[in-house]
């Protein structure tokens, strides 16, 4: 039973990730119409902003001791971040807490990204056929992998927990178990909760504020919006800047789960993109729920128990699941009829 | 059955002369050894093959690897439990990819569009997983599939003796590594584009493109568009599987990687590089793309210095230090670069670019008639050339 709540809370948390890339991919595909292959790459940018926040942060100035010898008898090096030596205590807990506060990085840069990518290449793909939408996307994604391969190399960065969140939380007590029954990493849990606390951000943006009323209205009938005079192409451009910022602070939250490399977007591509297409295309509450329910069936695949009736499911599952969503719900979970049938 | 147009056999032996050159041609652009020019033919073989699919019907299909994968298996399954012989590999691995096309068609093909898409790459995904873990007995897993000293090879050995090293696959005693494989491939190819020209403009052929402009139209004239799709599936599949059992018969070491998505990415690559629906575009994206895997791939800085040599030593060595992000390891920008302008320039990829130029050249001769120029008089000497 213990075994069964940890795979839950690992799927949990794995389809958080998917979440938020697979919503992302549907707030672009249902406003602009467009098949972003490079969302993906998005989410790899978002996890190296954190790379490029802690490098900066953690400059150093290097003094030699005049007292204290190294191990090979030179004088001993003393390394002192500049952030520490600035701002004190303050200089402290910004290297430590490096990733949370890169997500204020983060967010401008995102933004930034996914507007200069709409306006200077998509944008001139709304009315081309999805397969060349599919292939532009798909050729901007390797270029940025390979930008971002000259900047930081190959390997993957490894970046830290902050101190207070290392170690693992107890859960079983909570509900009255025996110690240790149920342990679980703090950051995977923050992962969760702030994967839940995006997706709430932005449904609630969409939901309760003008902007996303205008957005919805223009999802649901663009012609009718711009008839109406308001300048619906600009207000589209916002919401790719907005998905990308989801796709980013998703890549930049995962860093300490996963080390980034240069490859990360691709290998979360696919996923996601069959995430998309099991909740359906263009529906965002089916994009969420899908993410999470892929997540924990894929972890439930990967039991002993269930690897040990039917062997190698853990590695197919969630094309199975795919498949057979595909075939018995043509248009997915939650998908609308004539979307991106042709 | 070989009635073709004139213009087809015009092509198809233009086609063949270029094939048959290449160990002459590419010698200048350094790409002439024999393991460069067997990929050359295979991955040619493959783009023709996968163009049958999305080329005529546009389906997209991102699951092709998938049967390379599976054509390369058997290819190394009949070396190892039958005989070295390349046609019965290439026997074996037909056949099991065309299963294997059939089964994933039947239920991939009930879908369109992108679920089509999604359906092929997720069982293309499934094999390549399966194949990397429970299907290790088979495959090996991440050793890949090689031939062993102890295979069976049933056939073989009623004939001759078990050797003291491994047997290299060989076409009634011609072994098929070097020149001799690249001919061998290369004359497979030239067979694949043969069959791929007839399917084109057959009724066969006129049907898959008539199911790519309109298949609600199409149905509704009363064709069950089913069938000609999973045969255009399959056939499209067949030819992934001899591509497959061809780069066993060159190298025979089969490894699960060939199946992953990735290798079905390129594949599309090449044939949007080139030219979707032409039959000579996948061709040449499939060359361009292979040349820069391994070419362009091996640039590095010195061979930039040589390059650039006749400039200025500074400005050198800042061109230099700003074309080395481009080659060597930084091969694949040029590439996603070179993608994306062909895809927002030339939908219809470098084949459409050649159809503009040699338009805007006949248009050139039509405005110089006026002015009589001697060297374009005589209409008979104005052609396309080679």
């Amino acid at each position: 039973m213990d075994a069964f709540f940890l795979q839950v809370l690992n799927g949990l948390d794995k389809g958080g990730a998917y979440a938020l890339i697979a919503l992302g991919l549907t707030l672009v595909f249902g406003t602009l119409g467009v098949v972003n292959f490079a969302h993906g790459a998005l989410f790899m940018i978002g996890a190296f902003c954190a790379v490029t926040f802690r490098k900066i942060i953690t400059l150093q100035q290097v003094a030699l001791s005049e007292t204290e010898l190294s191990p090979w008898g030179t004088p001993l090096e003393i390394h002192t971040p500049y952030a520490q030596m600035w701002f004190g205590d303050f200089g402290k807990v910004l290297i430590d807490y490096s990733v949370p506060f890169s997500l204020l990085l983060a967010i401008p840069v995102m933004l930034f990204i996914g507007i200069a990518m709409e306006r200077g290449l998509i944008k001139h793909f709304y009315k081309r056929p999805h397969a060349e939408q599919i292939l532009v996307t798909f050729g901007l994604a390797i270029v940025l992998q390979e930008i971002v391969k000259t900047f930081f190399g190959a390997n993957p960065n490894p970046q830290p927990i902050p101190q207070a969140f290392q170690g693992a939380a107890d859960l079983g007590v909570l509900v009255g178990m025996a110690q240790h029954t149920i342990t679980y990493p703090i950051w995977r849990l923050v992962y969760l909760l702030f994967s839940l606390g995006v997706i709430a951000a932005v449904f609630a943006f969409l939901r309760f504020t003008t902007f996303g009323l205008v957005v919805r209205a223009g999802m649901n009938d663009r012609e009718t919006v711009s008839m109406l005079g308001i300048n619906i192409d600009k207000r589209f451009t916002i919401m790719f800047g907005i998905a990308a910022i989801v796709a980013g602070l998703a890549g930049v939250m995962y860093t300490p789960i996963l080390p980034p490399d240069y490859t990360l977007g691709m290998d979360f591509l696919v996923l996601s993109f069959i995430v998309v297409v099991v909740g359906g295309m263009g529906s965002l509450p089916g994009a969420v729920l899908a993410g999470f329910t892929l997540g924990v069936v894929q972890s439930l695949a990967s039991m002993t128990v269930v690897k040990d009736i039917i062997p190698g499911i853990d590695q197919i599952i969630i094309y199975l699941v795919a498949v057979i969503i595909l075939l018995v719900r043509p248009r997915g979970l939650f998908g609308k009829r004539g979307v991106m049938e042709n | 059955m070989f009635n073709i147009s004139k213009k087809d056999a015009i092509t198809f032996l233009l086609f063949s002369i270029v094939v048959l050159t290449m160990p002459i041609w590419l010698a200048p652009l350094g790409a002439s050894y024999p393991g460069l020019l067997q990929k050359f033919a295979i991955y040619a073989l493959l783009a023709v093959g996968y163009n049958i699919l999305f080329g005529l019907t546009g389906y997209l299909s991102f699951g092709h690897a998938a049967f390379l994968g599976v054509g390369s298996y058997a290819a190394v399954w009949s070396f190892k439990l039958l005989s070295m012989n390349p046609v019965l590999a290439l026997v074996f691995a037909m056949v099991f990819s065309g299963i294997f096309a059939l089964a994933i068609g039947f239920v991939s093909l009930r879908r369109s569009g992108i679920y089509f898409s999604i359906l092929t790459l997720a069982f293309a995904q499934m094999s390549y997983k399966l194949a990397y873990s429970v299907l290790s007995p088979i495959t090996h897993g991440e050793n890949g599939l090689q031939l062993t000293l102890q295979d069976p090879r049933a056939i073989d050995l009623m004939f001759i003796e078990r050797g003291s090293s491994l047997p290299v696959s060989s076409f009634f005693g011609i072994p098929m590594n070097g020149y001799a494989g690249f001919y061998f491939c290369a004359i497979i190819l030239l067979i694949g584009f043969f069959i791929a020209q007839k399917i084109t403009s057959s009724p066969f052929g006129m049907m898959l493109k008539g199911i790519k402009s309109n298949e609600d139209r199409m149905n509704y004239t009363g064709f069950n568009t089913k069938p000609y799709m999973l045969t255009a599936f399959v056939i499209s599949g067949m030819y992934a599987g001899i591509a497959g059992g061809l780069l066993s018969i060159t190298d025979p070491l089969a490894g699960a990687e060939r199946m992953q998505w990735t290798a079905s990415g390129e594949l599309v690559l090449m044939t949007i590089l080139g030219g979707v629906g032409t039959l000579v575009g996948p061709v040449i994206g499939a060359w361009i793309i292979k040349y820069f895997e391994n070419i362009f791939s091996a640039w590095n800085e010195s061979v930039l210095h040589g390059f650039f040599s006749f400039l200025p030593d500074n400005i050198e060595s800042f061109v230099v230090l700003i074309s080395s992000k481009f080659v060597g390891e930084g091969w694949h920008l040029t590439l996603g670069l070179m993608f994306v302008l062909v895809v927002v320039f030339l939908p219809g990829g470098i084949m459409e670019g050649v159809r503009r130029i040699s338009a805007m050249f006949k248009k050139n001769n039509d405005a110089e008639k006026e002015v009589i120029d001697p060297d374009n008089i005589p209409k008979s000497t104005s052609g396309k050339g080679e």
